[in-house]
């Protein structure tokens, strides 16, 4: 269970007004069935690349968002199209819930020549310039500076996007994350901090690298609003995301969101899943609480949704999978010569 | 021809450049309000406003990333690091970000970016203040190295380095602010890549880049006097670096002296002796000797500080020894 927030010191922002434009705009409501699916969609594409990993398709490090997925997906199901996000070396959840496409995913994964990067960064460096979404960086917390950076692009254009910037809760306890923050609440940038607290940096509980346990607190030295959200709950995720993105574009207030989750897997593919650093029945206990099952249950409650659906939609989704897949499987390696392109972009003076 | 000092000219160089690109800014700790800490962007805040002239917290890590993230959806960031030995601080946002962006996205984020600054040492800055990065900045794939040691280059090196689509690293020098020289009042361009033959001669040649070609061009205007007519090639850029043009001196002197400020163990002098020896093998009348700073970190005392420096005399004496006149 996500740990219970205690401390009042940390300021929850006010709802937006319910006729607002702005909200309209973003929440064109997906459905309880769309997010849904976009979870499940995450959940057998990483299932697949488990698969895909023990068979050596998928080499190097390969981090699944297994458990997670609630995570991405109500945030980025907050966000406009014209928005940007920008995440960890965990980033395939967050590229499909942006729309990148499990195709051009999974080739990539397979370093194939139609991978998003055309084979040349994996795993962990999901690129879509297409749906803005700024890769997948490998550094812990590095890429936290260039989300600020982002904001203030946006800041500097006199836009009203935002940049959605994920990471784990390890990057809080970097020089990167503190610098970064610092100067967007100096600034006053449309950036959204979002801290994906999985309770481990790799093997190293929170308990056991941070001084505070209420992550979301670190805002307070930069006087930045900041909110605890459990990230079990797609809604709940979305929401918060929504509010934040709200501050963003109306008073460039930049946020930090503290979002409460678990990953089920091992922190790559070559870590087990329990064992070392937590027992199995840790684990067990919150993968009572996975998102898909609880956002079921919710639909199912609602009378939305029978078993039947559930797997005509799990039919449908292992389709895609299975296409990506083969997509990927189908596609050339990357021809040699591309070894030396995009070292440089040619330019002429 | 108007003559200027090498941080008017590259004043001049920032200001044309941004009046002409509105992506264009400069960020960096003191650029603003303090006018630059060595007064190269004075005049540019109140030119060009707040929004363009970012005064930064002291925060290398933290503005070189800032920089990047703005580059990667379509601004042009200037970034001064107040020395290069602060900078130290931000290689990971040089090298992993900046460096490595465009390959690993598949070509997709080009980050047109500059990192400039003081590099190298001053007088009595000690260890910590005294450092020549050049060799580790040249060694990674993905960004471009000049090292202008005039006004001249100074200007026409950092305007291209603003109009390049790739990460550009300018080298200045904390003792090149004050050092004067003509910059022609009308605009030009130097291209990156290219060296400069600073001076003809045709018994040795000294190969060299940055503050160094002063110290080249006093020993070869010293070593004249002796008869000794002495080539200099300014290299101006490191990566890339203009093999042609060291193997065209290297052919027509047969000898060659490498001069660098910074270490001698992995330094930029031992790659240009790399292409020496791969390409000119059987043009060399003797071994290509390096002159460079000690093997030490730089110390305070006036006599030490100089003991380590590369300097005039240790330079005459490498081409002497390269002409077989001195042992």
């Amino acid at each position: 269970m996500p740990k219970k927030k205690s401390d009042s010191s940390v300021t929850i922002a006010a709802p937006p007004e319910p006729g607002s434009a702005r909200l309209t705009e973003q929440s064109a409501a997906p459905s309880r069935t769309a997010l849904l699916r976009e979870m499940l969609l995450i959940r057998r594409f990483e299932e697949r690349c488990a698969e895909a990993y023990a068979l050596g398709k998928i080499g190097g490090f390969c981090h699944l968002y297994i458990g997670q997925e609630a995570v991405g997906v109500g945030a980025i199901s907050a966000l406009r199209d014209d928005d940007y996000v920008i995440a960890s070396y965990r980033d395939h959840g967050q590229a499909l819930a942006r729309g990148v496409p499990p195709r051009a995913i999974m080739a990539e994964l397979f370093g194939r020549s139609d991978g998003c990067s055309k084979g040349k960064g994996g795993s962990m460096h999901v690129f879509d310039r297409n749906v803005n979404f700024l890769g997948g960086h490998g550094i812990v917390g590095g890429h936290i500076p260039l989300a600020t950076g982002v904001g203030f692009a946006i800041k500097y254009r006199g836009g009203d996007q935002v940049c959605l910037c994920f990471f784990g809760e390890a990057a809080v306890n970097g020089g990167a994350f503190h610098e970064a923050l610092n100067m967007a609440a100096l600034w006053k940038l449309p950036v959204i901090y979002l801290i994906e607290n999985n309770r481990y940096g790799m093997g190293t509980a929170l308990e056991r690298a941070s001084a505070i346990n209420d992550i979301a607190e670190r805002a307070c030295s930069y006087d930045m609003p900041n909110e605890v959200v459990d990230g079990q709950e797609v809604f709940a995720v979305r929401e918060a995301v929504m509010r934040a993105a709200q501050r963003a574009r109306n008073d460039h207030t930049p946020t930090l969101i503290e979002v409460r989750t678990y990953r089920f897997m091992g922190h790559s593919m070559s870590d087990a899943v329990s064992g070392t650093y937590r027992t199995k029945e840790e684990l067990e206990e919150h993968m009572k609480r996975d998102p898909i099952t609880l956002l079921r249950g919710e639909m199912e409650r609602h009378g939305e949704w029978s078993d039947q659906d559930m797997s005509a939609l799990d039919e449908e989704i292992k389709g895609i999978v299975e296409d990506a897949w083969n997509y990927a499987d189908a596609s050339p390696e990357p021809a040699l010569e591309s070894l030396t392109e995009d070292v440089y972009v040619n330019s002429e003076l | 021809m108007p003559v200027i000092t090498y941080r008017d000219a590259l004043n001049q160089a920032l200001r044309e450049e941004m009046q002409r690109d509105d992506r264009v800014f400069i960020m960096g700790e003191e650029v603003g309000v303090y006018q630059g800490a060595y007064k190269v962007s004075k005049g540019m805040l109140q030119e060009f406003g707040e929004m363009r002239v970012v005064d930064t917290p002291i925060t290398e890590l933290g503005f070189a990333g800032v920089g990047v993230g703005a580059a990667m959806v379509g601004l042009r960031p200037i970034i001064e690091f107040m020395t290069w030995n602060f900078a130290l601080l931000a290689l990971d946002q040089v090298v992993n970000s900046a460096a490595k962006m465009l390959y690993m996205s598949g070509g997709q984020f080009s980050i047109p970016i500059v990192f400039r600054g003081p590099n190298g040492a001053a007088l009595q800055l000690s260890a910590q203040h005294s450092q020549a990065w050049e060799s580790w900045l040249a060694h990674i794939p993905g960004l471009k190295v000049v090292a202008p040691g005039t006004p001249y280059d100074a200007k026409g090196l950092l305007k291209s380095a603003v109009r390049d689509e790739n990460p550009v690293i300018v080298l200045e020098g904390e003792m090149l602010y004050n050092t004067k020289g003509d910059v022609p009042a009308e605009e030009y361009l130097i291209p990156i890549g290219k060296a400069a033959l600073k001076r003809e001669g045709d018994h040795c040649s000294i190969i060299t880049h940055g503050k160094m070609i002063l110290v080249a061009l006093q020993a070869a205007d010293q070593l004249a006097k002796e008869g000794i007519r002495v080539e200099v090639l300014d290299l101006l850029s490191l990566r890339p670096m203009d093999v042609e043009a060291i193997v065209a001196t290297v052919r027509k002197t047969n000898r060659a002296v490498v001069l660098e400020e910074g270490w001698e163990v992995a330094g930029i002098g031992a790659q240009v002796v790399d292409y020496i020896q791969r390409e000119c093998f059987d043009d060399l009348d003797a071994p290509v000797v390096r002159v460079h700073q000690t093997d030490v970190p730089m110390p305070y005392a006036k006599n030490l500080e100089r003991a380590a420096k590369p300097d005039v005399p240790k330079t005459i004496a490498a081409v002497k020894r390269v002409m077989y006149l001195e042992q």
